[in-house]
């Protein structure tokens, strides 16, 4: 991200940089305490007036890391000045799983790929980092993760979680989970209650079939281009 | 005393959110408590019906904001419970004529005046549920034992937990303890295991409820109804008292019913 070079140093923030977008347009905020950022953005907005009147906006926050409650503050200020924010970008994790919560865009510029291509963003290899949850994902959330997915909680019916590596929940999967989302065909995902709306390894889909007997942590992974759900069985992992 | 901002809420549509909120206002009021109801479903407004209060409507919550008026004259005092006042919502109008922060700003001048503030929010999850949702000390969360309500409710549950407004609340409402029993309708325990929320009532379907709505008499003024009686309780939990759950397994065999002619209005 290009920074402006010789910025007066006396302001106590950068200002933030508006630039016209395919998507609408793309705001990239300075460094420095979230509040002044805040602030000041707000300031620029309100400098333009009707000019920005009805605008989709993207705010890319950089390295701040920010709650729930200040990007949902920022989401309704923005939303007071008639303008809708509609993704945030972010180079921290934490934030974009927060933007995500609140149903917010994380990436611009790349519309949802047909599926089943993957989402992820292809400049990590699978299995090259993996990120935890610890908390239950509700219906409407989705998880988007390139690498593998850990989940301490439950996936309700309704909420995605994609990962281009292995997804691993310890908890009840009722969701639609997508495992090596960008074709990796050895990839698994577990769960301790295997009971997914629907269940994806690399192209191939599977529905969860009716229940019988009793609750046992299982595995699916893919034999010869067919999803199956295998009994946990320490015995026998490698 | 400031008072507490209830909203009620639900993702879905029709499961019962105008209902409850005009019954725990009104066993709210009952209970001596000083109550006023907001009604936020700007564009579509019931709350006002539902209390009987609609044909006394001069000005409405679009009017304060908007400073046409001043707050006493938009509030309509309920004359069989001096305690509890309504505000209705704007017909004329649409949720974008209300900001989060108005109904905050609003919310604070209320809350010197009353003990509770309760706020009924519109279907769905856009601008009008978070405006419902922004002044909210306690949020409830109503759903029907139906998979699709469930689904609405898992997915407002959420919302809520991330703008930092949780947990939310639970009231199951309309159940039909025969059809549970025959494993027709989702049981309270599957609608638990799902939500995983604290459960603060448990709302029989009741013909009662159909009633009085439409006679815009709240049926929580009505000591015989089991539902009425339900709303009664949600109420008391919310004062902070510990209620036991009405047994709804009503299985209407003639011992049953001498008890309960017996046990009047028991839990």
């Amino acid at each position: 991200m290009q920074q402006p070079s010789d910025l007066d140093k006396k302001n106590m923030v950068e200002k933030a940089q508006i630039k016209g977008i395919r998507e609408g347009l793309l705001i990239t905020v300075g460094e420095g305490d979230w509040e002044q950022v805040h602030a000041s953005l707000l300031e620029q907005l309100d400098e333009q007036g009707s000019f920005l009147h009805g605008a989709r906006l993207a705010v890319d926050v950089g390295t701040h890391v920010l709650k729930a409650a200040e990007l949902g503050k920022l989401r309704n200020d923005i939303s007071e000045r008639e303008l809708t924010l509609w993704a945030v970008l972010s180079s921290s994790p934490m934030t974009e799983q927060t933007a995500q919560t609140l149903g917010l865009a994380t990436r611009i510029g790349k519309p949802l790929p047909e599926y089943p291509a993957a989402r992820p963003d292809p400049n990590l290899q699978s299995g090259e980092e993996a990120i935890l949850v610890h908390r239950t994902l509700r219906s409407g959330s989705s998880l988007n993760h390139a690498g593998h997915i850990v989940v301490i909680g439950d996936v309700n019916p309704g909420a995605e979680i994609i990962a281009s590596g292995d997804v691993v929940i310890w908890g009840r999967l009722r969701g639609m989970v997508h495992a090596g989302a960008e074709g990796d065909e050895n990839a698994v995902v577990c769960a301790l209650d295997l009971s997914p709306t629907q269940l994806r390894i690399a192209g191939h889909i599977a529905v969860t079939p009716q229940r019988r007997g009793k609750l046992n942590p299982e595995k699916a992974h893919l034999v010869n281009g067919q999803v199956v759900a295998e009994t946990w069985d320490p015995k026998k992992s490698k | 005393m400031p008072a507490k901002v209830v909203t009620v809420t639900s993702g879905k549509g029709g499961v019962g959110k105008t209902t409850a909120t005009a019954n725990i206002g009104a066993a709210l009021a009952a209970n001596n408590q000083k109550v006023v109801c907001i009604d936020a479903d700007i564009g579509l407004r019931n709350l006002d019906v539902v209390l009987g209060l609609e044909n006394r409507i001069v000005y409405d919550l679009v009017d304060v904001i908007e400073g046409r008026c001043r707050l006493r004259q938009a509030m309509i005092r309920d004359k069989r419970l001096p305690e509890l006042y309504l505000i209705p919502a704007a017909q004329t109008r649409d949720k974008s004529a209300v900001s989060p922060s108005d109904m905050v700003r609003l919310c604070n001048e209320l809350r010197e005046e009353f003990d509770w503030v309760m706020i009924d929010s519109p279907a769905g999850i856009e601008r009008g549920f978070r405006n419902a949702l922004a002044p909210a000390d306690i949020v409830i969360v109503i759903t029907n034992p139906e998979v699709s309500a469930v689904r609405d409710a898992d997915r407002i549950i959420g919302l809520i937990e991330s703008e930092e407004k949780g947990p939310a609340r639970l009231v199951l409402n309309r159940i039909k303890p025969s059809m549970v029993k025959r494993g027709d309708m989702l049981s309270m325990e599957d609608v638990l295991e799902l939500l995983a929320v604290e459960l603060i009532g448990l709302v029989p379907d009741d013909e009662v409820v159909v009633v009085s709505t439409n006679r815009g008499l709240p049926v929580a003024l009505d000591g015989k109804s089991k539902a009425g009686q339900a709303f009664r309780n949600i109420a008391r939990r919310l004062e902070g008292d510990q209620v036991p759950f009405l047994n709804l397994d009503d299985n209407g065999s003639f011992f049953d019913r001498l008890k309960s002619l017996i046990r009047p209005g028991g839990n």
